[in-house]
């Protein structure tokens, strides 16, 4: 065998080890759910911006999900093989019918809607999204809430095996968050288990999150495993990172700065120039009336 | 090793290097991969190669105590520019592209937010110190006026480390490391201190000074 056959054999060899090596991963990927796949059936929803959503790539390459890396770029590189198959949520506290649900059935629970949200980070970025799901008050009048029941507290899944990178990233895990009663049922507020056509990327909070536009980004959380109707607030990631920078509330509001930056503008991904930030993210029709009467200086 | 740091080749060679950082920023406009928030990736890659440079420049003087490394002085002033000349991008990527000339709301956020207060005067700092690094200025001041001026890259290195800190969210593990840096290069630099104050007290005034140098080849 001459030298150049040798090596062009040793790079063949080679390069069907490396595929051989990747087959695993790639079956495993379709297994766990790793691989968005595309959601039929679904319908318009009320409530869309006519807004031009943010590519696609934007919106799965720029992503704050501390469980995978603090780099905004690291959650698309560390969430590849993250496994959300099986996958259930647990519904429990104040109602009448607690219960766990698998993701299939969550699936099945009503119409799925496409719903065009404006996502406002409190980082003032945002960014709009072609969200997939139904009002979360489809669910929870499904465990019939009892009247103890004031405010919802949501947990993420956290496992250290799957997200060493969350050990570091200076925030208590698992991630907690919360809404009051009357915000988690507000039509608005959105279950949401797809985007731009397909299921949640892994990076986006897959396989099920919520997202609540009129609210700073990371009250929207990720990677919902539990849900409990409880009597007062609950406990929120951020606010117990620090609780003089983010408050329970949240709300999207251009007039409250936060401590270290203004929140008046925005930079929407894509756009060159900052554009202004709306109060209650622009759904103040929909929402202003939840918080009249309160100082929403003083209830950040 | 001498003759490496001796050689003609070397200072040129090395200039070209600290021009990396920008000619990849460049690369990567060029193949529009700045990321999907391109003016914060230009934002915080040009803060981070300042911050690098000081550190570098901070680290020249420690280094040359070491047998052999005595000449690295030649880089040290070019180092020191380029912590400002990446510095002046920094700055100047947060007038231009984060701000766009908007000068009330820049002076605003100078007065108001303290993390762009401690950035900016640890920025301002460096001004001095660039206009001064010529061998005329040198003369000019005299060699001990000129080393103390020149003393304030601490406050600049120290205004940096703060300046990270006090941006990130809650991931301080990167601060915290720049800051580890910082405080062992100018914590030698206390320690020599205190060494040599003690000599003095027991030997008397005999200490000889060190010359002042921006550059001795």
């Amino acid at each position: 065998m001459g030298r150049r056959n040798f090596l062009l054999g040793l790079l063949v060899t080679g390069g069907a080890a490396a595929a051989w090596k990747k087959l695993p991963s790639l079956v495993a990927a379709a297994a766990t759910g790793s691989v968005p796949v595309k959601l039929d059936g679904v319908i318009k929803g009320p409530y869309s911006t006519d807004e031009t959503p943010t590519s696609f790539n934007d919106v799965t390459h720029y992503n704050n999900f501390y469980e995978f890396g603090t780099d905004k770029q690291d959650p698309a590189q560390n969430a590849k093989n993250f496994r959300t198959s099986p996958w259930t949520v647990s519904v429990e506290g104040e109602v009448a019918k607690p219960r766990k649900f698998t993701m299939e059935e969550i699936l099945k629970l009503a119409p799925l809607e496409e719903r065009i949200y404006r996502h406002r980070c409190v980082e003032a970025w945002s960014i709009v999204v072609p969200w997939i799901g139904y009002s979360f008050n489809v669910l929870a009048k499904l465990v019939e809430p009892t009247p103890k029941a004031r405010y919802v507290a949501f947990e993420s899944y956290y496992d250290p095996r799957q997200m060493p990178w969350g050990a570091g990233s200076g925030i208590e895990l698992p991630y907690v968050e919360g809404l009051r009663l009357d915000e988690a049922m507000h039509p608005l507020t959105l279950l949401c288990l797809g985007m731009y056509g397909e299921t949640l990327p892994n990076q986006d909070g897959a396989p099920v999150r919520m997202v609540i536009p009129w609210k700073y980004g990371f009250k929207s959380i990720k990677s919902l495993v539990k849900i409990r109707f409880v009597k007062g607030e609950p406990s929120t990631t951020w606010s117990l990172a620090n609780a003089r920078e983010y408050g329970f509330y949240s709300n999207v509001n251009p007039n409250v700065d936060h401590p270290r930056w203004s929140q008046a503008k925005e930079r929407r991904l894509g756009e060159f120039f900052k554009r202004a930030t709306l109060m209650f993210n622009g759904y103040g029709d929909q929402v202003a009336s939840l918080y009249a009467g309160m100082d929403l200086r003083r209830y950040y | 090793m001498r003759s490496v740091l001796n050689n003609q080749w070397t200072k040129p060679v090395l200039f070209l290097a600290c021009l990396v950082p920008l000619a990849y920023l460049i690369w990567r406009a060029y193949e529009r991969d700045l990321t999907a928030n391109p003016i914060e990736f230009i934002t915080h890659q040009t803060g981070d190669w300042t911050l690098r440079f000081v550190v570098l420049t901070l680290a020249v003087t420690p280094l040359r105590k070491i047998p052999g490394l005595a000449p690295l002085i030649r880089f040290r002033r070019m180092l020191g520019l380029f912590a400002f000349f990446y510095g002046c991008l920094h700055f100047g990527t947060w007038i231009g592209l984060d701000k766009f000339f908007d000068w009330a709301e820049m002076w605003k956020d100078v007065h108001k937010r303290r993390f762009i207060t401690v950035g900016f005067t640890g920025f301002v700092l460096m001004i001095p110190l660039a206009v001064t690094s010529t061998a005329g200025w040198i003369r000019r001041l005299g060699g001990r006026r000129w080393q103390w001026l020149h003393r304030a890259v601490y406050l600049t290195a120290t205004a940096g480390v703060i300046h990270y800190y006090w941006l990130v969210k809650s991931d301080v593990r990167r601060p915290l490391r720049y800051a580890a840096l910082v405080a062992v290069l100018l914590g030698w630099r206390v320690v020599l201190w205190l060494v040599a104050r003690r000599q003095h007290s027991a030997s008397g005034p005999a200490n000889q000074q060190e010359p002042a140098t921006a550059e001795t080849t």
